[in-house]
């Protein structure tokens, strides 16, 4: 496999210094989707979007359109887009959120209008200050363009959109949560089932929450038509995604790629993405998408950028952020700072979450740190599994959302990978990286 | 109306349809829209939980539910309290993967637990404790430090909380949210910081907090009162009903070494739903007070001094005797008897109406409603309130009088949408959930009233459709068939005293506007004094006598019982403090009532009481009345007696007797047996159980109740008088709370709430504290135990059972089995089985007074609105160490247009001038409506009770500036 020469899709505008102003969205083709939306059926973009296959860019990797179609009739129904992209190594909605708020607020309406949703809300994390800025005012530009508000373009559809700051909290980017916290209530995620906020959703209305990718994604399929989208990348990996690499490479960055097209190889090592491991070093291991991913060692490293591939290998694409180890990195330290991460973040509304990630937390920095004993690996895997019945892929959990299993995958995976190097860490009572 | 027969436990709308689970392989009986926990229980299968709570919706947060079941993909792990049942679903309890995924809950729930038990007061009785030892690991493989907070911290006044012991479970938090209505508890930090915490300057001041003790798996929260007292080991209980107000909420007792230690609430459906108030859960420190009245006193010249029963019996008796012989029976007056069980007002009615020949008897202290108001008006349960197409509040604030009534009526508008109609002259808790709140001026009720009950025209004003006036005659007027019909079937209005600055008969008149325009219309009266009820049953007021008869209806009936009754018609409390300040009442008696500060014109009681020339108190404490007695006779309080109270309902439940009173303290009913032998007379009485039989035989609502039914654990949430005319069953195979729907053989068309279920097996995780204890201790009414198969031999109902010396020493706690869901059987609650006669007197009618009119407002004055607080500075508030400081000192309140009009300033202090002139703090409240004043009753120095003068239909006051 090689790379392709698709051209870009959400990041395409992207090269221009001022991509995030309406003059510039305008003379790059701005609006033109929308405005072609509001000339067909909303049935009509709906099945558009059911035709390109797009997938949910949020992680789960849910078809978008299917989505769509769950959402219960109703004379409210509801759209929020989730701009709260907190996870450690995922950065790709933060670029698009600064650089390119028009395209994403054009995606929101496409699917308002495609859902005859006349509500919508865009929420940003709240610590992406210059993105709320920008996020704000291509929204004030929007409605002075008349993209948005009331009959938009004199097509007699209308729609409000409210951009919505978050207030710090990862869990209020899990879906659920998330229409917590716009609720005004602790971002506590809501137990499933009802699996989607399709059927009971924000204030217990229909509503869809698609990610902010995904929505960027829609002015192109509009324009292009959902097959010229399905014709790129494979199977049902289709359309381009942004990938954000990060990690031991020499270019880390966020690259926009045809799906299934690329291998990991390509993405770590082609000169023109992450140019390869920097030092010269070798590569110890990589996470295919977030850190709440099984990790992959050297072995795995030609899969194709392919969500179901991934997803048979026993990890996933997830959020689409690859992280890199190099053959120098502590795969300890590597697994204490991700879980160190959930442990922050678990909410703590359920029990296994909130006691569980601290205790695990605890017991891994524990051997980082040289106090470690040689039960604690059984019993971090045994802990573990008590989040995630079985430790399998994909996992089971015992916790309300998937915040729970996300906890043990780095820690399974790294002891499971990389057993030697938590005994070292155990018998010599030090880290061997110092 | 929703038919009560077919209603639920809560009064739910009963369904019958039932579909089939598979639990563990066992098809099991499942009711639609139940959760899978509940079938399972009650099938047998108890599913460990910790924040699962059958009185509170569902949160699926701690996780110890967890079980599998069977889905598209399989089995998967799924929180039983979450997962509504579904016919047909596999539900797997006992598998390897249950097992362990609920051990890892309990390990990781004891991780950060301090395990401090020795020390902690839970301990004993703890829901975390109990489940280690069933489901928990045998030693902790946690070794890193645990999670600290600084312990404990103080909440409330009443309330400390420990947050390294809480387990995050939210029943604390929804309580305060779902039940109260006062989300003043919240989580706060997040992760494993994650802490229940009060919100900065806002304590958890709630009348409910202690609700939230008592509902804690864990010792998170414990209760200032009971903190380091007792270890729930060495603790004794009997379950009995509070008597703190008129709701009569089911409570357990429990004390150590003699002295009450705490009360909990029973889950009792039809009334109290596990929940009490704060004032009714701890004032059993007024019972362990060092400052009751212990022994007789008789005054000698300026003091009272210390004499033997003998002697102040004698000294009561020679001094009635005196005015009786001087001045006729009408010359001795009787104030009080609201809180005697019903045993004790039965016994002090008899000796006054047929022993002293005196009529002049009130157990309300002019701060209630007229006894043929009361006991005329069709009654209804608090179930049909919580089930009516509309609600009527005539009433004062139910969360200040009648807090648990409030709960039940709150939730019944917040969570079954029960249309809520409020009269009111000054907003009170329940507005915010009313549908419409009418506001009157003090002295129109009657005419609003009639504004709301006029027929509906053709010629509505259309476009005004937002006025409260309109809404509520929507609802009242719905089309839908959803609404009440036309003869007020499915209306219930509750029907109190809103102000005693206005006089009760606005209120008579109000109500007689109501039932005449709705005949079918039930009410439910809103007294707050503790058995006042009981006390009306059995006459404690003038011109009724035992049965809810009227005196001159059952003058031969009870001329055959007792010999004699009164010639005429006595007075009430203000008609009997008049007659003492104008000397013809010379000799009173007060039972347990204390008019100088709890009446309210505090002018009358002076000159009353100075009037009088022979006063006996019989009290549990030396209150301002009291001490100026010539003869004290020390009473037994709460729980050192036994006997039966009646609440709002005219429910008859049991009084368990706890403990021993103090020195040489007696109940009433042994006090009036012993004073009536000393006045030649003999009332045939020698156990309590002896007055519930004769009450039964002779009093016309209760024929029929026989201390046999009373006693039978399938009425352990009480009988309704009368009974009902139509058989009913009592269920059986359903627990306490939530049990299977009633199944009755009839429906009642009295009213009587005689269908709740027998008392089944208590989850210790829903009721901490009383399900720990073996005994669920029954009260030592004398009765044989129930045999196996559920039958209570039969207690010939005229016949003492047990002619024993009187219950002094100790409580000899006959320990009945339980009724459980295994126990066949059920007890049938039909018409009276006694014969028809023609003698018997028919019960009291409601017959409204003649309306008098009202004068004008004086637009230099304000209407007084005067109110009761739950916290007052009262005898028994003021007995209570933990709730003295609650009690908020009177005010002022007014709306600002009316104080600028006035030249007040808000904030700043103002004599106000009634009857009396007082100085007191002025708030602006901008809810108070204009030209109204609000001033709450202090029952102390300085409250509206100074301002009022009771022969007065409204009570202006005129403020002026210091």
């Amino acid at each position: 496999m090689a790379l392709t020469d698709a051209s870009p899709i959400v990041t395409a505008r992207l090269r221009h210094g001022d991509s995030h102003t309406l003059e510039r969205y305008l003379a790059t083709g701005g609006y033109d989707g929308l405005r072609r939306a509001l000339r067909m059926e909303p049935e009509q973009v709906a099945e558009e979007v059911n035709a390109a296959s797009l997938l949910g860019r949020g992680g789960a990797g849910f078809p978008a359109g299917r989505k769509w179609s769950m959402l219960r009739p109703s004379p409210v129904r509801y759209l929020v887009v989730n701009g709260d992209e907190s996870e450690p190594a995922t950065f790709k909605d933060h670029l698009l959120i600064e650089r390119d708020p028009h395209g994403i607020i054009e995606g929101t309406l496409i699917a308002a209008y495609a859902n005859q949703v006349t509500q919508a809300f865009i929420f940003v994390r709240g610590e992406f200050a210059l993105g709320l800025e920008r996020m704000q005012a291509a929204l004030n530009e929007a409605y002075q363009h008349g993209a948005v508000g009331r009959d938009i373009f004199g097509s007699g559809f209308s729609v409000d959109v409210v951009v919505h700051p978050g207030a710090g909290a990862y869990i209020a980017g899990e879906e659920t949560g998330l229409l917590e916290s716009l609720e005004g209530k602790r971002a506590f995620p809501r137990i499933k089932p009802p699996y989607f906020p399709a059927a009971i959703g924000l204030y217990g209305e229909p509503t869809i929450a698609n990610n902010t990718e995904t929505m960027a994604n829609l002015p192109w399929i509009v324009q292009h038509g959902g097959h010229a989208f399905a014709a790129l990348g494979e199977g049902s990996s289709t359309g381009t995604r942004v990938f954000a690499l990060s990690g031991h490479v020499r270019r880390p960055g966020n690259y926009e790629l045809e799906m299934a097209k690329t291998t990991f190889r390509d993405l770590i090592f082609a000169p023109v993405l992450g140019g390869g491991i920097r030092h010269g070093r070798e590569l110890k291991a990589f996470i295919p998408g977030g850190v709440s991913a099984p990790w992959f060692g050297p072995d795995q490293i030609d899969l194709p950028l392919d969500q179901d591939a991934v997803g048979k290998a026993g990890s996933m694409l997830g959020s689409g952020s690859v992280v890199v180890m190099d053959d120098q990195t502590c795969v300890v330290r590597a697994a204490w700072r991700i879980v160190r991460f959930f442990y922050r973040e678990s909410c703590g509304q359920c029990t296994p979450c909130r006691e569980g990630a601290g205790w695990i937390e605890k017991v891994v920095r524990r051997i980082e740190e040289g106090s470690g004993r040689e039960q604690d690996l059984d019993l971090l895997l045994d802990v573990c599994d008590n989040i995630a019945p079985g430790l399998s892929w994909p996992p089971q959990q015992t916790t309300i959302c998937v915040l729970g299993p996300s906890i043990p995958s780095s820690i399974v995976w790294a002891i499971r990978m990389f057993r030697d190097e938590f005994l070292v860490h155990i018998k010599e009572g030090a880290c061997p990286y110092g | 109306m929703a038919d009560t027969a077919t209603a639920g436990p809560g009064g739910r709308p009963g369904n019958t349809e039932t579909l089939s689970i598979v639990v563990d392989g066992r098809q099991v009986e499942a009711r639609p829209g139940e959760m899978v926990i509940a079938a399972a229980e009650r099938a047998g299968t108890y599913i460990p939980r910790f924040c699962y709570h059958p009185r509170m919706k569902p949160v699926g947060m701690c996780r110890m539910c967890l079980v599998e079941i069977r889905g598209p993909r399989g089995y998967s792990l799924q929180p039983a309290c979450f997962v509504a049942v579904a016919d047909g679903q596999e539900v797997r309890t006992t598998s390897d993967k249950v097992k362990k995924a609920q051990d890892g809950v309990l390990e990781f729930l004891l991780i950060n637990h301090p395990l401090d038990c020795p020390v902690c007061d839970k301990g004993g009785e703890c829901p975390l404790q109990d489940q280690t030892l069933a489901y928990g690991p045998g030693e902790s493989r946690f070794v890193e430090e645990k999670r600290h907070f600084a312990k404990p911290i103080p909440i409330s006044g009443l309330v400390d909380l420990d947050r390294e012991r809480c387990i995050q479970c939210a029943r604390c938090t929804r309580f305060a949210d779902e039940h109260a209505g006062e989300p003043l508890i919240n989580f706060i930090g997040r992760g494993d910081q994650l802490e229940v915490n009060t919100y900065p300057d806002h304590p958890f001041a709630s009348y409910f907090s202690g609700n939230t003790v008592q509902i804690c798996p864990v010792g998170a929260l414990t209760a200032a009162p009971y903190r380091f007292r007792a270890r729930p080991w060495d603790l004794e209980q009997v379950e009995s009903t509070c008597t703190s107000c008129a709701v009569g909420c089911r409570v357990v007792v429990q004390s150590s070494s003699n002295r009450l230690t705490r009360y909990l609430g029973v889950d009792s459906d039809p009334v109290n739903q596990t929940w009490l108030c704060d004032k009714g859960r701890f004032d059993f420190e007024a019972v362990n007070s060092d400052d009751r009245v212990t022994h007789p006193l008789v005054r000698r010249g300026d003091e009272l001094v210390e004499v033997s029963w003998d002697d102040a019996l004698a000294a009561a008796a020679q001094g009635l005797a005196g005015v009786k012989h001087r001045g006729g029976p009408s010359a001795v007056g009787v104030i009080g008897g609201a809180r005697l069980p019903n045993e004790d007002a039965y016994a002090w009615a008899k000796l006054a109406k047929g022993v002293l020949g005196t009529d002049s008897v009130d157990a309300q202290l002019g701060d209630g409603l007229p006894a043929e108001v009361v006991l005329g008006l069709p009654r209804a349960t608090i179930d049909q309130a919580c089930s009516a197409d509309a609600l009527v509040l005539l009433a004062p604030d139910l969360r200040e009088e009648l807090p648990v009534l409030f709960l039940r009526l709150r939730e019944a508008a917040v969570e079954r949408g029960v249309p809520v109609i409020e009269l009111t002259a000054v907003p009170t808790a329940m507005t915010r959930y009313a549908s419409a709140s009418l506001t009157y001026g003090p002295g129109e009720v009657a005419a609003l009233a009639r504004a709301l009950v006029a027929p509906e025209t053709e010629s509505a004003p259309a476009g005004d459709g937002e006025q409260p006036l309109d809404v509520a005659r929507a609802i009242l007027h719905r089309r839908d068939g959803q609404g009440p019909g036309a003869d007020g079937d499915g209306v219930v209005v509750v029907l109190g005293r809103p102000s005693v600055a206005e006089a009760d008969d606005m209120v008579d008149e109000a109500a007689a506007v109501l039932f005449g325009a709705w005949p079918e219309a039930r009410f439910l009266p809103a007294l707050r004094r503790s058995n006042v009820h009981g006390a009306l049953d059995m006459g404690l007021a003038p011109g009724i006598l035992p049965g809810r008869v009227g005196l001159d209806e059952a003058r031969a009936w009870y001329t055959a019982a007792w010999g004699a009754v009164p010639e005429e018609r006595g007075l009430d409390t203000a008609g009997m403090l008049s007659a003492a300040a104008e000397k013809r009442i010379e000799a009173l008696v007060l039972l347990g009532a204390d008019p100088l500060t709890d009446f309210p014109d505090r002018q009358l009681a002076q000159r009353g009481m100075a009037g009088a020339t022979f006063v006996v108190a019989v009290d549990a404490f030396l209150n301002e009345s009291s001490g100026q007695a010539d003869v004290v006779l020390p009473a037994a309080m709460y729980a050192e007696r036994s006997g039966t109270t009646t609440n709002v309902e005219g429910r008859i439940s049991r009084l368990g007797q706890k403990v021993v009173g103090p020195g040489v303290t007696r109940p009433d009913w042994m006090i009036a047996a012993e004073l009536a032998a000393r006045l030649g007379g003999d009332l045939g009485m020698d156990t309590v159980d002896a007055v519930w039989d004769e009450i039964e035989r002779v009093a016309p609502s209760h024929a029929g109740i026989t201390r046999r039914l009373i006693g039978d654990p399938h009425a352990a949430d009480g009988i309704v008088a009368p009974m009902p005319r139509v058989p009913v069953r009592l269920a059986v195979g359903t627990g306490r709370p939530g049990g299977a729907a009633p199944v009755h053989a009839g429906a009642t068309d009295t009213g009587a709430g005689a269908t709740q279920p027998a008392p089944g097996p208590i989850d210790p995780m829903a009721t901490p504290g009383i399900g720990a204890i073996e005994s669920q201790g029954i009260p030592n009414i004398a009765g044989a135990p129930p045999t196996a198969n559920g039958e209570v031999p039969g207690i010939p109902s005229d016949v003492p059972a047990d002619a024993g010396p009187a219950p002094r020493a100790g409580p000899p706690e006959t320990q009945l089995p339980v009724a459980g869901p295994s126990q066949p059987g059920a007890l049938e609650v039909g018409p009276p089985d006694v014969p028809s006669s023609a003698d018997r007197p028919a019960l009291v009618r409601f017959t409204p007074a003649k309306p008098r009119s009202v004068p004008a407002p004086d637009s230099y004055a304000l209407r007084l609105v005067a109110r009761h607080r739950l916290y007052d500075h009262g005898t028994l508030v003021q007995a209570c160490p933990s709730l003295a400081p609650l009690a908020p000192s009177p005010g002022l309140r007014a709306n600002p247009y009316d104080l600028d009009r006035l030249g007040v300033q808000t904030g700043g202090r103002v004599r106000v001038r009634g009857r009396e002139a007082l100085e007191m703090g002025v708030l602006a409240d901008t809810d108070v409506p204009r030209g109204v004043a609000v001033i709450d009753l202090d029952l102390a120095d300085d409250g509206a009770e100074d301002l009022i003068d009771s022969g007065r239909t409204v009570n202006d006051v005129r403020l002026e500036t210091l």
